[in-house]
């Protein structure tokens, strides 16, 4: 049993959240920096390099990539060989998420009650999924999710018989409703199969995936070719204003399925797919 | 057509743009975004005067980052402007002049514009570290306890935005998507 503190989570959280607002991960700046030669529209071009000049400026001058720097999503694999000590896990990663979120002069985006709406003041709490994996490491993904492309994300509960043809409408429809909503140029993240919930949780950790990698599933591979392809054809383009860049990645999960159901969830993020993954 | 635009927005101005016009801010604008909106709907309701007189005015929806020391403001992009559709078209006929934000508006909001004579600018969206060298000013005008969401007076420099919606009515979104459409 190997024992990790629970100061150590903290600190660590505290720095990915500061760390993932300000800096991309490199596969998503080479997504930016290929969209910027593919993208045929003047204005989209123009807003492609304000965004590239905008990363620089974050980094350069500490100033988060986008004001809205999320609610906090953390996902964690814990080693079961794993012993955490000087408190609960949980709290060690929200005092992290406060930490820095104040210290790093990030916003704070949360209410306490989704209907009373009054702001914490701290961005807490943090959404955590935890999952528990063999070994004595704990592994730590920060995504700070920000709600313009949150809130056009959708799920579908589909009928098998509707297919994979029904699966590539609920995919462009979601997209093409969420137009310049959702700051395009976008990153998709589709999760098929499971429940309700574990399809959302799919969609969710598949905006994790590098920009540019594919799945290993052959089909799943043509698949998301196909609706990167035919996303980019809907006009849509960067920022809403016209353009053949709208999406510079389709990242499709899945899962096995109940024998009656299809469900689709896509979880759209723009194009500041932040996240920050550290092992411990 | 890129043009140089002097704020708050002249009445000759807003006429005179068209949509898909570059243009950049430069002078006062305010900050308002859902929960503020909330607050001076709430308040027309009870017959009560809003905090900041908006006629002639230009609202952002933005809720910036807090600002490190010496600096006016955090990082301050536009936000979605559908989420303030509700209460738009009241403060349009109350004379609010403009609006920048980002993302498509309902027919209401565009009626209200064509009604006005008002314009709905866009800002890039996800840009809030290269707008925030934009502003030389910030300061809160009103609903502190709201915290980023409160009202901020602004003061822009060559504050790059877009025409979305003009006083026609015409919507760029629409049309550039069209354009490009290829199925």
């Amino acid at each position: 049993m190997r024992e990790i503190s629970s100061e150590i989570i903290t600190g660590n959280i505290a720095e990915m959240c500061i760390e993932a607002n300000h800096y991309l991960t490199p596969d998503m700046k080479d997504a930016l920096e290929r969209a910027g030669e593919k993208e045929v529209s003047p204005v989209g071009k123009k807003i492609l390099s304000q965004l590239k000049e905008n990363l620089k400026i974050a980094g350069d001058d500490t100033i988060p990539i986008c004001q809205d720097t999320g609610m906090a999503v953390v996902f964690v694999s814990v080693g079961q060989d794993v012993h955490i000590t000087g408190g609960s896990l949980s709290d060690a990663i929200n005092e992290g998420v406060r930490k820095g979120y104040t210290e790093g002069y990030l916003r704070k985006s949360v209410v306490s009650d989704p209907l009373e709406r009054v702001n914490t003041g701290d961005n807490t709490p943090a959404v955590i999924h935890y999952d528990i994996v063999p070994g004595d490491r704990i592994k730590i993904t920060i995504a700070p999710k920000g709600f313009g492309s949150e809130n056009m994300s959708r799920i579908f509960m589909l009928k098998p018989a509707e297919g994979i043809e029904g699966v590539k409408n609920a995919v462009l429809t979601a997209v093409n409703d969420a137009g310049p909503n959702a700051c395009p140029p976008m990153v998709v993240g589709v999760g098929i199969g499971g429940t309700f919930e574990k399809a959302a949780q799919l969609s969710k950790e598949a905006l994790l995936r590098p920009a540019g990698s594919h799945s290993d599933l052959p089909h799943i591979k043509e698949l998301e070719d196909e609706l990167l392809e035919r996303i980019n054809k809907l006009g849509i383009g960067p920022g809403g204003l016209g353009g053949r860049v709208t999406a510079l990645a389709v990242n499709v999960l899945t899962y096995p399925t109940h024998i009656a159901g299809l469900p689709v969830a896509v979880n759209i993020c723009c194009h500041v797919n932040r996240h920050c993954i550290r092992e411990i | 057509m890129d043009r140089k635009i002097s704020m708050p927005l002249s009445k000759e101005d807003a006429l005179a743009l068209d949509y898909g016009d570059y243009v950049t801010l430069s002078g006062v604008i305010y900050t308002a975004r859902d929960a503020a909106h909330k607050r001076m709907y709430e308040a027309l309701n009870e017959n009560k005067p809003l905090p900041v007189d908006i006629k002639g005015q230009t609202i952002y929806y933005m809720g910036p980052s807090p600002a490190r020391e010496g600096r006016p403001i955090g990082s301050a992009g536009p936000t979605t402007a559908s989420r303030m559709d509700k209460y738009a078209p009241q403060l349009l006929d109350l004379g609010l002049a403009g609006m920048i934000g980002k993302g498509k508006r309902t027919k209401e909001v565009k009626d209200a514009i064509v009604r006005n004579g008002a314009v709905y600018f866009a800002a890039v969206g996800g840009a809030g570290a290269l707008l925030s060298k934009c502003i030389i000013k910030s300061e809160v005008v009103a609903y502190d306890d709201l915290g980023t969401e409160a009202i901020r007076r602004l003061e822009v420099r060559d504050f790059p935005v877009i025409v979305v919606i003009d006083s026609k009515g015409r919507d760029l979104y629409e049309e550039s998507q069209k354009k490009y459409r290829e199925e």
